[in-house]
C-alpha cells in the first residue's frame, strides 16, 4: 500500500506538470490555430534561462521566477508571433508544422550554443530538502507546489477563456478571424497575447519538471512533448479532458516504473518500456480517437514547380553520375566519403519527396525506416549483400504499409504527431537488445555484388550516385504517371479524390510502403557507407532535420533532396573549419523559417527560375517580325 | 455640404493575380440606402470587402465620412463606424449567443448587459437561446444574431452582404423591416443582393454592377426597368 501511494504521488505530480505543458499548447492552438511543435523547446529554453539566473547568477528564486515567467517568456512568445506566426495564419497546415518544427530546432541550437551540453547542470526544486509526510509517504514541498500550480493554472485558464472578454475574444478570433476584425478586434494583438500566455505556460512546465532530471536540452524538449499526448485526448480544445489525459499519463508512467520490474515476457521487462509510455499513449489516442471532421478541401499553391520529362530527367541523372564519378578522382578520401554520405541521405530524402511532397503526407519518422533498413542489412539478411539491401527495402516497405493502416484517416497535423511518436518508439526499440546490438553500434559491411565490391570511398560514391540518380528518375516517373496524379489528388483534396471514386486506403498504403522501402534502402546504403552505425544516427531529431531541410530545399523536387543531403552531410564538416557551434541547427531553423515566405523552398525557386528563363527564351524566338498596327486591330474588331 | 458616408473613387482591387474591380465609383450619402445589384461574379462582394477594409484596393480611394482610409484594417473601420455583416453567417459558431454579443462590445457602446438587453429587445428569440452555441441556431436565428451587431453598435455605415441568402421569405421580410428601421435612425446602408426585388423596396438609390464596373446608377424604379438587360450583360 505504501509503495502504491508513493508511486501515485509521483504519478500525480508528473501528470500535473504534463497538464501545465499541455494546457499551454491547447491555449496557443485554440487561439491562433497553430500547433506549436516548439512548445517543448520554449519550455526547455526558459528552464535553462531560469537555471542561469537562479543557479549561475545566484538570483533569489522569486526574482528569477518573475523575470523568467512574467517578463522573458511572454516577450519570447510575443516575438515568435510577431516574426513568424503572423505570416502563417492563412498558410496551409503543412507550412505551420514546418515553421514550428524549425523553431524547435533553432531553439535547441541556440540553447546548446549558450549552455554547452558537456557541463552538467542541476536545478534545485523549490524549498529543496523540505517535505511533509502524508500517510507515511514523503511529499516534497516542490511536489506540493507543482500540484497547487497545476490547479491554479486550470482554474485561471477556465476563468480566462469563459468569463473574461479577453478570453472570449481569443476564442472568437479562432472561430472566424475575418469576422473578429469586423467586430473591431485586432486579431494579431489577440494572437500575440495568446502566444505570450502559451510561452509562459511552457516555461512554467519546464521549470517545474527540470529539477527531476539534469538539465538536458533534447530530453527537456522532447519530454514536454509528452504533454502533446494529453492535449490530444482533449482534441487540442478541451482543457478538462487535457488535464484528465495528463493525469492518466503521469500515473501510467509511474506505475510502469513502480511495478513493471516484476512483469516480463521472455527477456522483455515491462519496466524497460517506461520511457515509451507517453509515446504509446499518444499513438493510442491518435488512432483510437474519433477524428475531427475533415475540412472541405482548400486549394493552396496552384503554381508548383514543373516536373521534368523522362528524357530530361534521364539526361540530368546521367550527368550527375558522370560528373560525380569524375569528381571522385579529384577529391580526397575524406571529401569523397562526405559526398557519398550526402547522396545516401539524399536517397532517404527522396522517399520523403514522394510521401510529403507528392502525396502531402507529413512523416517525421523517415530515419526510423532507414534505421530498420540498417538493422536488416547488418544483422538479419546477408550482411553487405545485394539481397540484404533489397530485403531492407522490402521489410521497411511492409513496415511502412503497416504504419499507414492506423494513420490512414489522419490529417497532416495528427499524422506528423503520430509519426513523431513512432519515431520515438523506434528510438527506444533500436536501443533494446533486439534492435541494434546492446551497447549501441552495429557493423555493416559494404556492398558486394558477386565479384564486384564497393569497398573503397570512391566506389561507394559512384555506387551511391547511381542509386540516387535511379531513385530520382523513378520518383519523377511516378509523379508523371497516373499513380502520381492520384498522389496529387490525395494531397490537394482527399475528400474530392474519394468522392471521385479514388480508393484512399490503397493509395495511402502504397505510397507509405514505397516511401518506407526507399528510405530502408537508403538506410542500408547509408550504414554500409558508414560501416559502423548506432541508434544515435537514427534519432527522431534526425528525421526532423530531414523533413526540415527538404522543406527548405523544396519538398516537391529532386534538387531539394540533393540539396538537403549535401546540407546535412557537409555542414557539420564545414562547421569544424569555421568554428561556429551548432551551425546546422541554426541554419536549418533559419532556412525553414524562410519558408513562411516561399512555400516551394530553394529547389522550387531554382526550378521556377529555370522555367521563367525558358519561357522568356521561347518568347524571344516566337516574337513576330513586325508589330501589327493598332488601326488594323480596331477595324478588325 | 457634408461629405458622403462612404465613397469609392476609381477603385481597382482583386485577389492575387486576378483583378476583379476595374475602376468602381460609388457614393453612399448619409442616411440613405443604396442597393448594389448584379449577377454572380460581377464584383459586388469584392466591393463590399473593399468598403469593409477586408481587401486593400490596388488603386483608387476609399473615403469614410470624408476621410481617406485606404489601407485601414477591418478592425480600424469597424471602430470608425463601418459595420459589415458579411456574406454567409456573420457569427462565431463555437461561441454561445451570449458570448457572441459580448464580443460586440468591442464596437458597441454600453456595458455587456445593456447590449444584451438591447439585442434581445429586437430579437426576443435570441434571448431564449442565449446559452446555446451560435452554430446550432437555425439559419434565420443566426442572421438575426449577425444583424444584432448592426442594431446595437450604432454605426454610421452599414454594409449588408447577401443578407437574404438561403433564408425563408418570412425571415427575409423581418430582417428587411429592421433595415428600414435602421435607415430611419439615419444610418447609411449599402445592401448587396443578387435578388433585387426586396432590396429595391427599401433602397433610395440603386446601382448595377457587371464585370467589375458600375454600369448603371439611378432611382430604384429606373433601375428595376433596366435590370434584365444588366443581368444578361447587354447594358452599357
Amino acid at each position: 500500500m505504501h509503495t502504491f501511494l508513493a508511486f501515485t504521488v509521483v504519478g500525480v505530480v508528473t501528470g500535473a506538470i504534463y497538464a501545465v505543458a499541455a494546457s499551454g499548447l491547447v491555449v496557443t492552438y485554440t487561439t491562433s490555430g497553430v500547433f506549436n511543435f516548439a512548445h517543448g523547446a520554449i519550455g526547455m529554453f526558459m528552464a535553462f534561462l531560469y537555471w542561469e539566473l537562479r543557479v549561475h547568477q545566484h538570483w533569489p528564486a522569486p526574482v528569477a521566477l518573475v523575470v523568467v515567467l512574467l517578463i522573458l517568456s511572454p516577450l519570447l512568445g510575443a516575438l515568435i508571433e510577431r516574426l513568424l506566426m503572423r505570416r502563417l495564419y492563412a498558410a496551409p497546415m503543412g507550412v505551420s508544422i514546418v515553421v514550428t518544427l524549425a523553431l524547435l530546432v533553432m531553439l535547441l541550437g541556440v540553447s546548446e550554443s549558450i549552455w554547452p551540453s558537456q557541463e552538467l547542470r542541476r536545478l534545485p526544486g523549490f524549498f529543496a530538502g523540505h517535505s511533509v509526510s502524508v500517510s507515511g509517504v514523503h511529499v516534497t514541498y516542490h511536489q506540493l507546489i507543482v500540484l497547487v500550480v497545476a490547479a491554479l493554472t486550470a482554474g485561471f485558464l477556465r476563468f480566462l477563456m469563459f468569463h473574461t472578454r479577453t478570453g472570449v475574444t481569443m476564442r472568437a478570433v479562432v472561430d472566424n478571424r475575418d469576422l473578429a476584425g469586423m467586430n473591431g478586434i485586432y486579431p494579431e494583438r489577440v494572437a500575440q497575447l495568446s502566444w505570450a500566455l502559451g510561452a509562459t505556460l511552457a516555461a512554467l512546465a519546464g521549470i517545474l519538471i527540470a529539477p527531476a532530471l539534469t538539465l538536458n536540452h533534447q530530453l527537456l524538449t522532447f519530454l514536454v512533448i509528452n504533454g502533446y499526448a494529453a492535449a490530444m485526448l482533449g482534441k487540442l480544445k478541451n482543457l478538462p479532458l487535457t488535464f484528465v489525459g495528463a493525469l492518466i499519463l503521469g500515473l501510467a508512467q509511474a506505475y510502469v516504473i513502480g511495478y513493471g520490474g516484476g512483469v516480463s515476457l521472455g527477456s522483455f521487462r515491462l519496466i524497460d518500456a517506461a520511457q515509451v509510455v507517453p509515446t504509446v499513449f499518444l499513438f493510442l489516442v491518435m488512432v483510437g480517437m474519433p477524428q475531427v471532421r475533415l475540412p472541405a478541401g482548400r486549394l493552396v499553391a496552384a503554381a508548383a514547380p514543373r516536373v521534368p520529362a523522362l528524357r530530361s530527367s534521364l539526361g540530368w541523372a546521367a550527368g550527375l553520375v558522370v560528373g560525380i564519378s569524375a569528381l571522385s578522382y579529384v577529391l580526397s578520401d575524406f571529401w569523397t566519403f562526405n559526398f557519398a554520405l550526402a547522396l545516401s541521405l539524399g536517397i532517404v530524402l527522396l522517399s520523403l519527396v514522394l510521401l510529403a511532397g507528392y502525396a502531402g503526407q507529413v512523416s517525421l519518422m523517415q530515419m526510423t525506416f532507414a534505421g530498420v533498413g540498417a538493422v536488416i542489412v547488418g544483422r538479419v539478411v546477408g550482411n553487405g549483400s545485394l539481397v540484404g539491401v533489397l530485403a531492407a527495402g522490402l521489410v521497411t516497405a511492409v513496415l511502412g504499409a503497416l504504419v499507414a493502416l492506423p494513420v490512414l484517416r489522419l490529417q497532416p497535423l495528427y499524422l506528423a504527431l503520430t509519426t513523431l511518436a513512432l519515431a520515438m518508439f523506434g528510438d527506444w526499440a533500436f536501443n533494446q537488445s533486439w534492435g541494434f546490438n546492446q551497447g549501441g553500434s552495429l557493423t555493416v559491411k559494404r556492398l558486394a555484388i558477386g565479384p564486384i565490391t564497393f569497398g573503397n570511398e570512391q566506389a561507394q560514391l559512384v555506387l551511391l550516385s547511381v542509386v540516387f540518380s535511379a531513385a530520382g528518375v523513378l520518383v519523377l516517373a511516378i509523379r508523371r504517371g497516373p499513380y502520381g496524379r492520384r498522389l496529387a489528388a490525395l494531397r490537394d483534396s482527399p475528400v474530392a479524390a474519394s468522392t471521385l471514386g479514388m480508393n484512399l486506403v490503397v493509395t495511402k498504403t502504397t505510397v507509405f510502403a514505397l516511401s518506407a522501402g526507399l528510405a530502408g534502402i537508403g538506410g542500408a546504403l547509408f550504414s554500409g557507407l558508414r560501416v559502423s552505425v548506432s541508434p544515435n544516427d537514427f534519432l527522431p531529431l534526425e528525421s526532423l532535420f530531414l523533413f526540415l531541410v527538404l522543406s527548405f530545399g523544396g519538398v516537391t523536387t529532386v534538387i531539394g533532396a540533393l540539396f538537403g543531403g549535401v546540407f546535412l552531410a557537409l555542414v557539420p564538416e564545414l562547421q569544424k573549419h569555421i568554428n561556429i557551434d551548432n551551425i546546422q541547427y541554426i541554419g536549418i531553423g533559419v532556412g525553414a523559417i524562410s519558408l513562411a515566405t516561399n512555400p516551394h523552398g530553394f529547389g522550387g525557386s531554382i526550378s521556377m527560375a529555370g522555367e521563367q528563363l525558358r519561357e522568356a527564351w521561347a518568347k524571344r524566338r516566337r516574337r513576330p517580325p513586325a508589330p501589327v498596327p493598332a488601326m488594323t486591330l480596331e477595324t478588325a474588331a | 455640404m457634408t461629405a458622403p458616408a462612404l465613397e469609392l473613387i476609381d477603385v481597382r482591387a482583386g485577389y492575387g493575380r486576378i483583378n476583379v474591380l476595374h475602376g468602381v465609383d460609388l457614393t453612399l450619402p448619409r442616411g440613405k440606402v443604396l442597393a448594389l445589384l448584379g449577377a454572380n461574379g460581377a464584383g459586388k462582394s469584392t466591393t463590399a470587402q473593399v468598403a469593409g477594409g477586408r481587401i486593400v484596393p490596388r488603386s483608387g480611394c476609399l473615403h469614410v465620412g470624408g476621410h481617406h482610409v485606404n489601407g485601414a484594417s477591418s478592425a480600424d473601420l469597424a471602430k470608425a463606424g463601418v459595420c459589415t455583416v458579411p456574406e454567409g453567417r456573420g457569427i462565431f459558431p463555437n461561441l454561445t449567443v451570449d458570448e457572441n454579443l459580448w464580443v460586440m462590445t468591442h464596437v458597441a457602446p454600453g456595458s455587456r448587459s445593456e447590449l444584451r438587453e438591447r439585442a434581445f429587445r429586437f430579437f426576443p428569440r435570441l434571448g431564449q437561446r442565449r446559452g446555446q452555441l451560435a452554430g446550432t441556431l437555425s439559419g434565420g436565428e443566426q442572421q438575426m444574431l449577425a444583424m444584432s451587431r448592426a442594431l446595437v453598435s450604432e454605426p454610421s455605415v452599414l454594409i449588408l452582404d447577401e443578407m437574404s441568402m438561403g433564408l425563408a421569405p418570412l425571415i427575409v421580410r423581418e430582417l428587411f423591416e429592421n433595415v428600414a428601421m435602421l435607415k430611419d435612425q439615419g444610418i447609411a446602408i449599402l445592401i448587396i443582393e443578387q435578388f433585387a426585388e426586396t432590396a429595391l423596396r427599401v433602397a433610395d438609390f440603386a446601382a448595377v454592377m457587371a464585370h467589375g464596373r458600375i454600369t448603371a446608377v439611378g432611382l430604384p424604379d429606373q433601375i428595376a426597368g433596366q435590370l434584365s438587360s444588366a443581368y444578361l450583360g447587354g447594358a452599357a
